[in-house]
């Protein structure tokens, strides 16, 4: 089997994991203003990926490095492509990351809430600017013959780039309540449970919608993969109605694993979708990259392959391990004890 | 200048960028290594000083790693973002490196770290202990990496170029990844970066230690901060010494260039310059302080040897590479190669004579003024870091391959002036808004001291009393956001 159409699934899994994990990272962030009611529950609900976060963000970095690895070409025009809407995303990292590390290092309400602020503009904006970037991607861009973009950051934002945006909000949203919920007791625990319920329901609407028209345009381009899109995109649909009612039924582990399942299945769908193209060119069509035009050489991807068999194992053990040391809940009177010996 | 140059100001944003990622970096590889000292001699000889040194560190350690992570993001997408005909050009050889450093050393850092910051309560000691060590590892892996990608932008290995002559192909990993440059610049880059990590160490202890404040902590770390930076300058020395041996064999223009040599000079005549001024422009010399011989020997280690000028090496590549200017901007590489030279090795001063005011049997106590120069045993390796990156990076112009690629053919053709305006002005903003933040937090850090253990019979460890209890019987506080 050609090793770069092997790839193209291995970055795809990447991405699966980036979104899965730093998926309810921004939906954690996100819940902030809802179920931060005093600042104990918002160190509850912050707490709850203070351990895993940057982990997770680590997921982008390696998805990144094997896209420049694997697919230069690809790498190279989606980036500076998508020029703008990737420098939102870094500059909302940035903000995310340092809050989560300075917040608690000052007294003062006002510092605190500065940093809230920022943690919340910091999950909800990459969140919006993936779903536009990677709907973007699968629906085409204007590509010339050298594979350059040549449109601008408002040719991204077209109704079907906008609703993959809020898709995505909305499924990170209920993904991360279903985490918090999880992860945490009291008026925290109770009032994540509620609001997943009912964005839940809401993400199902729009996440319907998003996935038809994936499913339609797909269709109407002929995608090769179609079938399995079609099977995908049923997937991700069904486990996030079964996310909801497992829910409802107090059962959070379930219903966190079905959103774990929504997420990797909805990505499956837009990259059975795009297959074999890796940046269809709406413009010249001499500009469409596809998996063999992207990718490196053989003897590159060879390498690649086997450190991705022997790492990604690895990596997933001792990552799984450290979920594992991590399990107990973030209770209230935890951080309300810590932060008495804090002071 | 042109304001709207996509080239320049693309230029401006990485070079910005990376010298503020790196300001993070060192800090990064060394306090680390310091902290997971600090707690192995906890461990090992149950001294509960040896524990508040970690948490006091290993806080400041923290403050710092949170931005050197978010602002790595940025280097690894600014490829593709600002430089995406060099991304095209070099990612089926320079792409795999960033792949295995994310594979191999990133994730292991982050979440090892993970561990070590919120497992304090919920690991047994020992494996705790384990974790901080093994997120240096992954720390100092990927610097390796990361520097031989680098090294092959120096100095090209391990590559043919592809029949269309679109890209360059990687042919041995083997050998892209040990670099004859890279084996160099990496010991360089730890050492420098234990300086910076041993200067922290040394003016916080300088600031307790000059109002007298927990002595009995901070005198065993002010001790081990000047020993650490007079090893570690030691290992700069040496590495750096292989470097110039290296940089002479592959890029012999760099050479030159550090030392504004025109023309080819041999033996006696390649003398090293310490000082000199010319005139505004740089091309003539008024005068200077020059040692006879030294230019050669650094160059091959032979004091007769010959060290090629840069009207000849300019004349070499005209005739290699068609008509073109090879010359780096020489006022940029002979002075960062100075100051690079001066930072590291005052800092190094400063510590032999504060082991020698701090000696067991010193009859004087440390002069006031003595405390005040210590605190800059902190900023003096980083200033030299950042310079000796500026040399080497400067030092390459105008390639940012060399020998294949030229810097001004690997800028992104598609992205406007106005964008790159737009993302460097967002970026020196929040950079300048997060460093004041950031400085203030490690002062702020800093000055309180170390944190007072909790016993968990006998009430609180200050200092040195009771330091010989047993190790069980402390609380130590959880992480938590």
């Amino acid at each position: 089997m050609d090793l770069s159409y092997l790839w193209f699934w291995i970055v795809g899994v990447l991405f699966v994991g980036y979104f899965v994990l730093d998926g309810f990272d921004f939906g954690v962030g996100m819940s902030l203003p809802f179920l931060g009611k005093d600042d104990i529950s918002r160190r509850q609900v912050i707490n709850t990926i203070g351990p895993v976060w940057d982990l997770n963000e680590t997921w982008l970095i390696v998805a990144g490095a094997c896209l420049f690895a694997a697919f230069p070409e690809w790498y190279a025009t989606l980036f500076s492509g998508f020029y703008l809407a990737l420098l939102l995303i870094l500059l909302s990292l940035i903000l995310r990351g340092v809050s989560f590390e300075y917040r608690h290092r000052g007294a003062s309400e006002k510092w605190k809430r500065r940093f809230d602020t920022l943690i919340v503009i910091g999950s909800v904006l990459p969140a919006l600017l993936w779903g536009v970037a990677v709907a973007n991607i699968v629906q085409g861009v204007p590509l010339d013959a050298d594979h350059n973009f040549t449109g601008s950051l408002l040719t991204l934002l077209n109704p079907y780039g906008l609703l993959g945006g809020v898709t995505l909000v909305l499924v990170f949203f209920t993904h991360g309540l279903y985490f918090v919920a999880l992860k945490t007791d009291g008026q925290v625990h109770t009032d994540a449970k509620r609001l997943a319920t009912k964005a839940g329901v809401v993400t199902v609407v729009v996440a319907a919608a998003f996935l038809i028209w994936t499913i339609v345009m797909a269709a109407s381009k002929g995608a090769p993969a179609l079938g399995f899109a079609i099977a995908a995109a049923a997937i991700a649909a069904v486990a996030l109605i079964a996310s909801i009612l497992a829910n409802l039924r107090d059962k959070q582990g379930w219903a966190f694993t079905f959103g774990v399942l929504t997420v990797a299945f909805a990505v499956l769908t837009l990259w059975f979708s795009l297959f074999p193209n890796v940046m269809p060119s709406t413009t010249d069509p001499a500009g469409t990259l596809t998996i063999e035009n992207a990718s490196s050489t053989p003897y590159t991807l060879t390498i690649m392959t086997w450190a991705a068999f022997i790492f990604l194992p690895l990596v997933l053990l001792y990552q799984g391990w450290t979920y594992w040391v991590f399990r107990k809940r973030v209770t209230r009177s935890f951080i309300e004890k810590a932060a008495a010996s804090a002071h | 200048m042109d304001l709207l140059d996509p080239l320049a100001l693309a230029r401006w944003q990485f070079g910005l960028t990376t010298l503020y990622h790196f300001l993070f970096v060192p800090l990064t590889l060394g306090m680390g290594l310091v902290v997971a000292i600090f707690q192995t001699t906890w461990v090992r000889t149950g001294n509960v000083r040896w524990l508040q040194l970690t948490r006091l560190f290993g806080s400041l350690f923290l403050i710092n790693f949170a931005m050197g992570v978010v602002t790595g993001i940025v280097q690894e997408f600014q490829f593709g973002m600002n430089w995406s005909d060099y991304s095209r050009f070099v990612g089926d050889v320079f792409g795999a490196p960033l792949a295995f450093e994310g594979l191999l050393a990133f994730f292991l850092e982050a979440t090892f770290l993970g561990l070590w910051i919120f497992g304090w309560d919920r690991l047994p000691k020992k494996l705790h202990l384990a974790t901080i060590w093994i997120a240096w590892a992954g720390a100092s892996i990927s610097a390796y990496i990361i520097l031989a990608a680098n090294a092959w932008m120096q100095n090209p290995v391990g590559y043919t170029m592809s029949a269309d002559g679109k890209r360059a192909e990687m042919t041995d990993f083997f050998a892209v990844v040990t670099n004859r440059v890279a084996l160099a610049t990496f010991p360089h880059t730890m050492f420098a970066s234990f300086m910076f990590a041993a200067g922290v160490v040394i003016a916080v202890a300088a600031w307790h230690l000059s109002r007298k404040q927990h002595i009995d902590i901070m005198r065993p770390a002010l001790r081990f901060g000047l020993w650490f930076m007079i090893a570690s300058f030691v290992g700069v020395f040496i590495a750096g010494d292989l470097l110039g041996l290296q940089m002479v064999a592959t890029q012999p223009m760099k050479m030159a260039s550090a030392e504004a040599l025109y023309n080819t000079a041999c033996g006696a005549n390649a003398s090293f310059s310490i000082f000199s001024l010319g005139t505004p422009d740089g091309t003539q010399e008024i005068w200077s302080l020059r040692v006879p011989y030294l230019l050669a020997f650094l160059s091959e280690h032979d004091f007769t040897a010959c060290v090629q000028g840069i009207n000849d090496l300019q004349a070499q590549y005209t005739t290699q590479w068609g008509p073109g200017d090879y010359t780096p901007t020489i006022w940029i590489t002979y002075w960062s190669f100075r100051w690079m030279i001066g930072f590291g090795g005052l800092a190094a001063v400063i510590s032999a004579v504060g082991l020698w005011l701090t000696r067991k049997n010193a009859k004087r106590p440390v002069p006031t003024w003595a405390w005040k120069v210590a605190i800059w045993s902190a900023p003096l390796p980083l200033f030299g870091s950042l310079v000796g990156w500026i040399f080497t990076e400067m030092g390459r112009q105008p390639w940012i391959v060399f020998g294949l690629m030229r810097t001004a053919n690997g800028v992104s053709p598609n992205v406007p002036g106005w964008t790159v305006l737009i993302s460097l002005i967002a970026f020196t903003a929040i950079y300048a808004a997060l460093a004041v933040v950031e400085f203030r937090l490690i002062v702020k850090t800093a000055k309180a001291g170390p944190f007072p253990i909790l016993g968990g019979k006998s009430g609180e460890f200050e200092g040195g009393e009771k330091r010989e209890a047993d190790a069980d019987d402390i609380h130590i506080p959880t992480t938590v956001y």
